[in-house]
């Protein structure tokens, strides 16, 4: 993510969202396993093979999220609505209605903007269990254009009640995730990336729980907060840090709604100052989240890092993130301003 | 309340039941009194678009459906989806006079805390199989509640009321394409084809006719029927195919808005509106005398 010379996202990289992952599979450096969207298909797959409630539904996408996986191994309980996101959200919370748990994958931009009032109005007021997976979030998307960005959506998804709200760091989190979500009640946004994702978990984490965030650096003069793909940079910024001399905490916010106050606070106490680093507009992501904790909280140093309240460029996804300096050097640079 | 009948059959209800029209015409016309009632205790009511759809909702509840309101969340129950929810005062007073819940509760319809509003709400009324009030979202329900039952190998159908002013919603089309795509022989559209939405007849503000072709064009098999009549209501629902897999099926009943008020019928200012005290008197006199024919129907 860092050197964009060496980026997979070129044009013939991101021509295979629609082809499939298999082919983007085996894109050069990009191991398999770091691939959490391209690994949903199967992960639900094996889990339906005891678990009679999952159904899957996808909007045209069935490659792009790799959903096909789970067509092969249960056609009877997948279903392609065809480009007709609205009614693939209100048909899933039918299903809810009716015993089954609906995991319904399209690109964010289409599930999370296009569908919110289904999200809304047919998932979340009736508490049903409906997984929507909003994949390809953010400007993981690059040069397709803001019509296929998504950096509205944890803001639009976070002040939407009972709804938890939740970003998969990488592969292993997202199956995690979909593994604990089975007996979660309510409704349940997956913001994932586009699938290539470098790990940053080697194994579940122990006792994962919704709204609990993941402590994975320890530091004493700053806590950088990241969520879903921003995690590993965030990882790498506190790499540069250290040889520095600068010591950051690092916590994996995966969960946005409900968010862990506690976890802020604490940073915020012990640490001294806070870094919110996320792939969203600034205005009502993350870093809105975490400021409505710190308000309560006595003052300390603190910025929120994403993109500015505009719409990104086209471009390819790791100059976009270059561009707003969302990778390890600009969080890094971020980090030293806030701490002057 | 006194028109609530005395010990009403219990336990699971079979489709396509033997009741007779004078007992459906007297639940019609219960669901009619009590919008009339409930309506002055929030002091404002979906008066015109309840009373369209008396009738349909009597013949559903009370000789078609397979239902137990002993066990509202029965898995192999008949489902009925409101999509168009602001017809709910009528069906609260169903669901209260069948057993789902106790009727005295009503009396308290839309006060602050109350479950019933005038917007159905599945998590607080027993017997509401969807909540609803944002049009156009009800078929898609229907469809997902359908895939569900064949997913589980379960008979049960789906009913769905359809407004026809919703029917401009896109969300309509979607579901439709959908149901016939995934032939949903379960799932049946009854569209409450009254003729009129708020700003005016359905056919000057956004036309949704020629409702046949259109449902035919989506794959659907459409039925057109006068829907305040039982003979022609129960003929259209005893006769539909088992629910499996097959061509969904499309009800176009006919309607009057504001039917069994003279007031009301195909007048535009009664989609909401709230009955002074004479009137009110005045309107269940009305009620009690029984339908006349109507005064007004509209342009197909």
């Amino acid at each position: 993510m860092t050197d964009p010379s060496k980026d997979n996202a070129s044009a013939q990289d991101q021509s295979e969202l629609f082809t499939g992952g298999k082919r983007a599979r085996t894109v050069k450096g990009t191991p398999a396993k770091s691939m959490p969207a391209f690994t949903l298909g199967e992960d639900l797959a094996a889990l339906a093979d005891r678990d009679e409630r999952i159904v899957v539904l996808t909007a045209d996408l069935a490659s792009a999220n790799r959903t096909v996986e789970f067509r092969d191994r249960h056609p009877g309980r997948f279903f392609d609505f065809g480009i007709a996101e609205k009614n693939m959200v209100t048909a899933a919370a039918g299903m809810a209605a009716s015993g089954q748990i609906p995991f319904a994958a399209t690109f964010a931009s289409f599930l999370g903007i296009l569908a919110a009032e289904q999200i809304r109005t047919d998932c979340a007021y009736p508490n049903l269990p409906v997984r929507l997976v909003a994949h390809h979030s953010g400007i993981s998307m690059g040069f397709y254009g803001t019509s296929h960005h998504a950096l509205e959506d944890l803001s639009m998804m976070r002040t939407i009640a009972g709804l938890t709200v939740v970003s998969a760091t990488d592969a292993t989190l997202l199956r995690t995730i979909v593994a604990a979500s089975l007996d979660h009640p309510g409704a349940i946004y997956m913001r994932l990336g586009r699938g290539r994702d470098p790990d940053v978990y080697e194994r579940a984490p122990d006792g994962f729980a919704f709204g609990k965030a993941i402590r994975l650096r320890e530091g004493s003069d700053l806590t950088i907060i990241a969520t879903g793909a921003e995690v590993h940079p965030a990882l790498q910024a506190a790499d540069r840090l250290a040889a520095d001399g600068i010591s950051a905490r690092v916590v994996d916010m995966h969960t946005i709604s409900p968010l862990d106050g506690e976890a802020v606070a604490a940073a915020a106490a012990e640490t001294g100052a806070i870094l919110t680093v996320e792939e969203h507009n600034v205005t009502g992501g993350l870093g809105s989240a975490v400021a409505e904790i710190l308000v309560d909280c006595d003052r300390v140093p603190f910025a929120r890092h994403g993109v500015p309240d505009e719409f990104a460029p086209v471009g390819p996804p790791a100059a976009l993130y270059a561009h707003y300096r969302l990778d390890a050097a600009g969080i890094a640079a971020r980090a030293r301003e806030l701490l002057g | 309340m006194t028109d609530r009948p005395t010990a009403p059959e219990t336990g699971k209800r079979a489709r396509g039941r033997n009741v007779s029209h004078d007992y459906l015409a007297d639940r019609a016309r219960f669901v009619r009194k009590e919008t009339v009632r409930l309506s002055r205790i929030a002091g404002a009511g979906h008066y015109s678009s309840t009373f369209s759809a008396a009738e349909l909702f009597a013949a559903l509840y009370y000789a078609h459906m397979r239902i137990n309101p002993a066990e509202p969340g029965w898995p192999d129950r008949d489902r009925f989806v409101l999509s168009k929810g602001h017809a709910a005062i009528g069906l609260y007073p169903v669901l209260a006079d069948l057993g789902y819940f106790d009727p005295a509760l009503l009396d308290n319809y839309t006060r602050l805390g109350s479950p019933f509003g005038d917007h159905p709400d599945m998590k607080k009324v027993p017997g509401i199989d969807f909540s609803s009030g944002s049009l156009g979202h009800g078929l898609s329900v229907g469809v997902g509640m359908a895939l569900a039952g064949r997913v589980q190998g379960r008979g049960y159908r789906v009913h769905v009321m359809l407004g026809d002013g919703e029917l401009a919603e896109g969300q309509i089309w979607e579901a439709a394409m959908s149901a016939a795509h995934f032939r949903l022989g379960a799932l049946v559209a009854i569209v409450d084809r009254n003729g009129l939405c708020i700003d005016g007849h359905t056919e000057e503000v956004m036309s949704v006719e020629p409702l046949e072709d259109r449902f035919a064009g989506f794959g659907w098999e459409v039925h057109r029927i006068d829907g305040h009549d039982f003979g022609q209501i129960l003929s259209v629902l005893d006769g539909l195919p088992e629910a499996g897999e097959g061509r969904p099926q499309a009800i176009v009943a006919d309607t009057v808005k504001g039917r069994g008020v003279a007031m009301m019928e195909g007048a535009l200012n009664w989609h909401v509106g709230n009955l002074s005290d004479d009137d009110y008197d005045a309107v269940m006199a009305e009620l009690d005398a029984g339908l006349k024919p109507a005064r007004w129907e509209h342009s197909r």
